[in-house]
């Protein structure tokens, strides 16, 4: 097997504000042509670590390579090899979106002429070229997200970071934004994208990291991670209390939690054919009738929930 | 699917030279952009210059020298106010800059940062030049006279363009420590007032108390108004041409640098 050629490697990473220790030692490696997520709550560091790995902060402690330079030493070089999209649309607010993209271009030491043909290219893609003349303070959010990320493209650079891409967001524009980052994989780019939604690191990454507390609780494909909670649960419902509690003799220990109030049951399974079976054959044994039944597979917020103890943030912010 | 990318090869220097170049047409747009902005840098010296010369005109005609006009004494210690005033939207543009997100940005592209900080200084004199164009104009049009040849033009235009940039960049420290626009303007007020009002812009230092005569006669800003008054009026220039260059170039190899270091460490919060 091939050496795996990591584009990013961070170790180590340390950062504190007078007492506040926002990194305590973040550890991550991004291999050619794949993106990383990282996936945390508010305030869990993510933002942190990526001005670090994007050269915009000193850390405390620990080391940053990026496509072999190290971010300390080698930051001009570090910073022709990526593309950065922050949280805030980091655009000029009074030139038009053309105009952002050339003068960004040209920044990045592309020619007058490169970066113009670029530029056009891009706005096309992105769906820009109408509003191409317009000031971006004129922009919708969503239009400025894709300006925004359109800028960091203009030199094709072979990595990207994604700092919360969709945060704030409509649905129909989280979507758009899906698109254009799938696309950007399909090229072979590097992307190290940061995000508080489950879903997002879902849909998008190749692996994933949850950090919460500047340090990293656990890390894996998003299988691996969801394998990590636990098993298949299987929900029964049932007509009354009567029934349930019926039920539950009958299944006997295989039952691993009740709700007398939806009058439920849930019993983990391993095996889905079998033990559905088993089950439904012990309850025609005795008589039950089954209102409904459900398998339920874990997902990321049955990860975070378990790893962090907490709500996500999705789900505190009603956003499913 | 992307077209073959084409990148300049050059020697650092000149980059530097091209990403300030970069920064000066973005601030100038910028300022070409802002329309209020824009109509104060045209109506506020006008309304200043007039508003001086009639409401103080009168009264401070009688206690300065025989001949002397006041709209004649008044032209140079206007143009050096407005100048000092319009170095405020140098504080604002960068302030601006540093709590916008677009400063990240800047900081992430492979360019030399402090282009962002020439960029506004440069373009603020742009905006300041086209302010003392208006206002010569206007004072012509409500009795200034210069006896000034071609030659002293020049040195009039080099006076104002180098009180430009070392105010500027004095404007450029307060915007990147101010904390928010709002600060940024109290901070240039208290700064500024003081400085233009206690010199020799509206009155002779003569009629001043001694203690804030002495400040007046010898404080920077006075300096510049009787160097370039004389240039206007023909009168002997003296030390001051001379005075003011030593201050105008002094400032800024100390603000110079000193608003590079605070921006860089400013931008790495």
């Amino acid at each position: 097997m091939p050496k795996p050629d990591y584009v990013i490697q961070a170790k180590g990473l340390k950062k504190s504000y007078g007492s506040n220790e926002v990194l305590k030692g973040i550890d991550l490696k991004v291999e050619r042509g794949t993106m990383l997520a990282l996936l945390g709550p508010n305030g869990a560091g993510k933002t942190t670590t990526v001005r670090i790995l994007s050269t915009l902060l000193k850390a405390d402690a620990g080391s940053v390579m990026v496509e072999g330079f190290d971010v300390a030493k080698d930051a001009d070089k570090v910073r022709s090899v990526i593309g950065l999209t922050g949280q805030s649309a980091a655009v000029d607010e009074l030139l038009t979106g053309r105009e952002n993209m050339v003068m960004m271009g040209r920044l990045y030491r592309l020619t007058k002429q490169s970066a113009k043909d670029r530029a056009e290219e891009l706005l096309e893609e992105f769906d820009l070229l109408k509003a191409a003349n317009r000031p971006a303070k004129t922009y919708s959010g969503g239009m400025r997200r894709r300006l925004d990320l359109a800028v960091s493209l203009i030199a094709t650079p072979p990595v990207i970071f994604l700092d919360e891409p969709t945060t704030g967001l409509d649905p129909r524009s989280r979507l758009a934004m899906w698109d254009i980052i799938k696309k950007l994989m399909a090229n072979g780019t590097t992307i190290l994208l940061t995000t508080q939604y489950l879903e997002e690191a879902d849909q998008l990454a190749d692996q994933i990291i949850v950090i919460d507390g500047g340090r990293v609780i656990a890390e894996g494909t998003a299988t691996e991670l969801k394998s990590r909670v636990g098993k298949d649960r299987l929900e029964l419902g049932f007509k009354d209390a009567k029934a349930l509690q019926a039920a539950t003799e009958a299944l006997g220990k295989e039952v691993v939690d009740t709700n007398e109030k939806e009058q439920s049951a849930t019993i983990i399974i391993t095996n889905t054919n079998k033990d559905v079976r088993h089950v439904l054959d012990l309850l025609t044994a005795a008589k039950i009738t089954l209102v409904s039944m459900a398998v339920h597979k874990p997902t990321l917020d049955d990860v975070f929930l378990s790893l962090t103890g907490k709500q996500t943030p999705s789900k505190k912010a009603g956003d499913k | 699917m992307a077209t073959e990318l084409q990148f300049e090869h050059k020697p650092k220097i000149v980059f530097a030279i091209t990403d300030a170049l970069i920064m000066i047409r973005r601030s100038t747009t910028h300022i070409v952009r802002n329309t209020d902005q824009l109509l104060g840098t045209f109506f506020q010296p006008i309304m200043f210059l007039v508003l001086f010369a009639a409401v103080f005109g009168g009264a401070i005609e009688k206690s300065l020298p025989h001949g002397v006009s006041y709209i004649n004494f008044l032209m140079a210690g206007i143009i050096i106010q407005t100048v000092a005033f319009g170095s405020t939207t140098t504080a604002v543009s960068i302030c601006n800059d540093l709590q916008q997100g677009i400063i990240d940005r800047f900081r992430s592209l492979p360019m030399n940062n402090i282009a962002v900080l020439s960029g506004h200084v440069i373009s603020d004199l742009f905006r300041n030049g086209l302010s003392t164009v208006v206002m010569i104009l206007a004072g012509l049009a409500i009795g200034f006279r210069s006896s000034a040849n071609l030659f002293e033009w020049l040195q009039i235009a080099g006076l104002i363009v180098l009180f430009t940039l070392a105010f500027s960049w004095l404007a450029a420290i307060v915007g990147v420590l101010a904390k928010s626009v709002e600060a940024v303007q109290w901070l240039t007020f208290v700064i500024i007032f003081p400085l233009t009002f206690a010199s020799s812009a509206f009155v002779s230092t003569d009629s001043m108390n001694s203690v804030l005569k002495a400040f007046a006669q010898n404080q920077p800003i006075t300096q510049f108004i009787d160097a370039l008054r004389a240039l206007l009026l023909g009168t002997p220039i003296g030390n001051h041409g001379w005075i003011a260059l030593a201050w105008g170039l002094g400032s800024m190899i100390i603000t110079i640098p000193l608003a590079s270091i605070l921006f860089r460490r400013q931008a790495s919060r």
